[in-house]
Formats: C-alpha cells, sequence, structure tokens
C-alpha cells in the first residue's frame, strides 16, 4: 500500500496534524500494521518538498512544534491519477506450493500428504479469519473477505492438484 | 482422533451402489456441540457417509453408534423415532413443504413428535425470531425468496432441541452473502444449544465456520488435523 497517497488522501477533507493522520490511518487501514509516528513525518516531508502538501500552521506549546498540514492542488491531482490507476494483479506464477509439490514428487516424498497438511493449514487461518468476521465491524469483514478469498483460490489449487498428483508424477519422473 | 465422549462415531464403514464403492472404509466421530465439517470433490462420498450417519442409509459394513447404540442393529421403527426425536436435517434446497406456512414447516417436527399445535408453533416462531425472519411466518415457501426458506429449514432442523443436525450443502443455492448468514445462524444457534452439526460441504469458506474438518477422499475419510 502506498502510505503516502492515503495520507494524502486523508487529508483531502481538510488539515490535520501528524498524530490526528496517524491516528486516521490506523483506525481506518491499519487494524493489524499501525504506522509509527517516524514513518508519518518522513513521509509528510517528503509530500512537503513534492509540494504535494503545505503547512497550514504551526502550534507550540510546551512540547515539540506541531505542524497543522494541508493538501495542495497538486496533491489532489495525485491523489486523483492513483485511485484511477488500476493495482497490477499479482501474476501469482512463482508458487513455492507448485515447487514444494514437484519437490516431494522428484524425491519420493508424499506429494498427497503435503497438499493435506498445506489444506489443513490453510484452513486454520480461514477459521480464524472467520472468526474475527463474525465478531467485527463491517470494515473488519471486508478486509477479511478480501484474505478468505484468496485463500478458498489457493485451496482450490490444491484441490485441483491433488486431484493432478498422478499425471504431475509421470511428468517430473518420465 | 478419539472417539472419547464422542455422541456419534463410525468405524471402518463400506457402502457399494451395484458395483461402485461410494465408502472404503470411512470413519469419523463428532462431540456434543461441535461443528465438524465433511468435505471432499464431488463423488468422493461425503454424501453418503452423511446419509449413512444420519441413519438414513445402512452400510454394508462397518459400525455406528449413537450415544452407545448401535444405530446398525436398530430397527426401522427405531431409527426413525430416533431421526425425529435427536436428529435435524437441512438440504441444500430447503425442501419445506409448499402446503404448510414457514411457522407450520418450522412447527412440523414438534408436531410429528405430538407437541400440541398451540405449544409447537409458539416454540417455531421463537426460532423464526432468533433466524431474524418472524415476518414470514404466515407465508408460504413459495412466496419466500431462497435465503429466507433455508432460514426456515434452520430453524425446522433445530427446534425439536436435536443432538446432531446434519447439514448437506445448506448454501449451495445461496449467494455469497445470504450463504455467510445461513452458516453464522446455523452456527452460533448449533453451539448455544450444544447441538453438534456434521457439515457437508465443498466450499472451504462454508467449512470454514466448523470447529474441524475431515475429508473423505475415494469413499475413506481423512481426519485433517492429523493428516501429517
Amino acid at each position: 500500500m502506498s502510505i503516502g497517497h492515503t495520507l494524502l488522501g486523508l487529508l483531502e477533507s481538510g488539515p490535520r496534524h501528524g498524530y490526528d493522520l496517524k491516528r486516521a490511518f490506523d483506525e481506518k487501514f491499519g487494524h493489524d500494521r499501525p504506522l509509527h509516528y517516524g514513518q508519518v513525518y518522513a513521509t509528510m516531508s517528503r509530500l512537503l518538498k513534492n509540494g504535494l502538501v503545505e503547512v497550514d500552521g504551526v502550534e507550540s506549546g510546551g512540547g515539540p512544534e506541531r505542524k497543522r498540514y494541508a493538501i495542495t492542488d497538486a496533491g489532489i491531482t495525485d491523489v486523483g491519477a492513483w485511485l484511477a490507476q488500476p493495482e497490477k494483479p499479482e501474476p501469482y506464477l512463482q508458487s513455492t506450493l507448485y515447487t514444494k509439490v514437484v519437490l516431494a514428487l522428484l524425491t519420493g516424498r508424499s506429494a498427497a500428504d503435503l497438499l493435506d497438511a498445506q489444506r489443513s493449514e490453510h484452513l486454520r487461518l480461514m477459521r480464524v479469519l472467520t472468526d474475527r468476521k463474525r465478531k467485527g465491524d463491517l470494515a473488519d469483514q471486508l478486509i477479511c473477505d478480501h484474505a478468505l478469498f484468496h485463500l478458498e483460490a489457493d485451496l482450490r489449487w490444491l484441490e485441483l492438484t491433488a486431484a493432478r498428483l498422478g499425471q504431475l508424477a509421470e511428468v517430473v519422473n518420465p | 482422533m478419539t472417539p472419547a465422549g464422542s455422541l456419534l462415531v463410525a468405524q471402518d464403514l463400506h457402502k457399494t451402489y451395484g458395483s461402485t464403492p461410494a465408502l472404503d472404509g470411512a470413519s469419523f466421530s463428532v462431540h456434543p456441540g461441535e461443528v465438524v465439517a465433511v468435505m471432499g470433490p464431488s463423488g468422493s462420498g461425503k454424501s453418503t457417509l452423511l446419509h449413512c450417519l444420519a441413519g438414513i442409509v445402512t452400510p454394508d459394513a462397518g459400525t455406528i453408534t449413537y450415544g452407545g447404540r448401535e444405530i446398525s442393529a436398530m430397527s426401522d421403527a427405531e431409527r426413525s423415532a430416533l431421526r425425529r426425536t435427536d436428529f435435524g436435517f437441512v438440504f441444500q434446497f430447503g425442501q419445506l413443504v409448499p402446503e404448510l406456512t414457514c411457522l407450520e414447516n418450522t412447527a412440523l417436527p414438534l408436531r410429528l413428535n405430538g407437541v400440541r399445535r398451540k405449544d409447537a408453533e409458539r416454540t417455531a416462531r421463537e426460532w423464526l425470531e432468533r433466524l431474524e425472519i418472524d415476518g414470514i411466518a404466515a407465508q408460504r415457501p413459495g412466496e419466500v425468496s431462497g435465503g429466507q426458506g433455508q432460514r426456515v429449514a434452520v430453524a425446522r432442523a433445530l427446534v425439536a432441541s436435536p443432538k446432531v443436525v446434519f447439514a448437506d450443502e445448506p448454501t449451495g443455492a445461496l449467494d455469497s452473502l445470504n450463504g455467510e448468514r445461513v452458516m453464522e445462524l446455523l452456527t452460533e444457534s448449533a453451539r448455544s444449544a450444544n447441538t453438534a452439526v456434521v457439515l457437508v460441504t465443498h466450499e472451504a469458506r462454508v467449512a470454514a465456520y466448523s470447529d474441524r474438518d475431515i475429508v473423505v477422499r475415494d469413499g475413506r475419510a481423512r481426519d485433517l488435523e492429523h493428516a501429517v
């Protein structure tokens, strides 16, 4: 995820301090991985340098100075361009699982057991996510669903590969 | 997997239809209040396993014990009585009685057990409320959506407080949103009533609502927790 574009997008609704930006980010997108303050300030200074945000005001109290950032017109254009640009789909062509299956067949180990163990591991994670989804809010549900659909796709591949093991063994060990 | 404390245990089941073996040494167990998914490719024997466990089909060989009693040794009448009192069923297409209202469909297992209409319908209404469909109590199955009909089927399966619910592809005819809600309601209701669920499905997302799953492949049931 582009943290810079996400922080810029959050600034579109109005100027905010770095701390508020971090809080808004964590609340909406950082369920598993909250931002470090260092990341926020490093990103903001880069955006500032590139003219995508500007300092809207500085508060100096007892502690360190607190800058309030506002998005510039160039920043708004940049967010728009990022949102309009489709994400490159993950090609999934370098599969560790495929490598393991072939190596199992080459070395005379049980590829079927390997696939079953992997299947069990995938389902275990799907259970955890389903439980989290059941107890969570809409944001949790959507994030977990995204992961669940990907895991389900992996499982379908595992199932298909299990059904084709005999065929694959002939190719791998001619 | 140890069958100790299990409610329903099947050991080394064999079943052949004509010359086709459907079960070839399948074993299975479920504990009270446990939700177990039975997975496997089409034709692997998972539905046959469910039908044997529920006493609908008699295996050619092997034993099925429910609460310490062997199902295969029971008479047809005893097995029917067991299905009425201790088991509940949900199928892919609700299989509701079209002439009865949703409330009457839900109350049916209680009525068949001799409960008076008024009492049966009061309990049935509570289940419809729990499944968030009390608004369709007076409608007939043909007048409600697929998702609503399937919730009626879930309510009907649970209304007589069974010890085991057998669900065969219960979300197979629903879109994902309705399917997920049905699974949520089925598993939550069953767990809170300490009812075991044997859930046949080929969908991983549905199986993820279970506590445990087994895979049936070529008529053999394999306990995934101990696969390797």
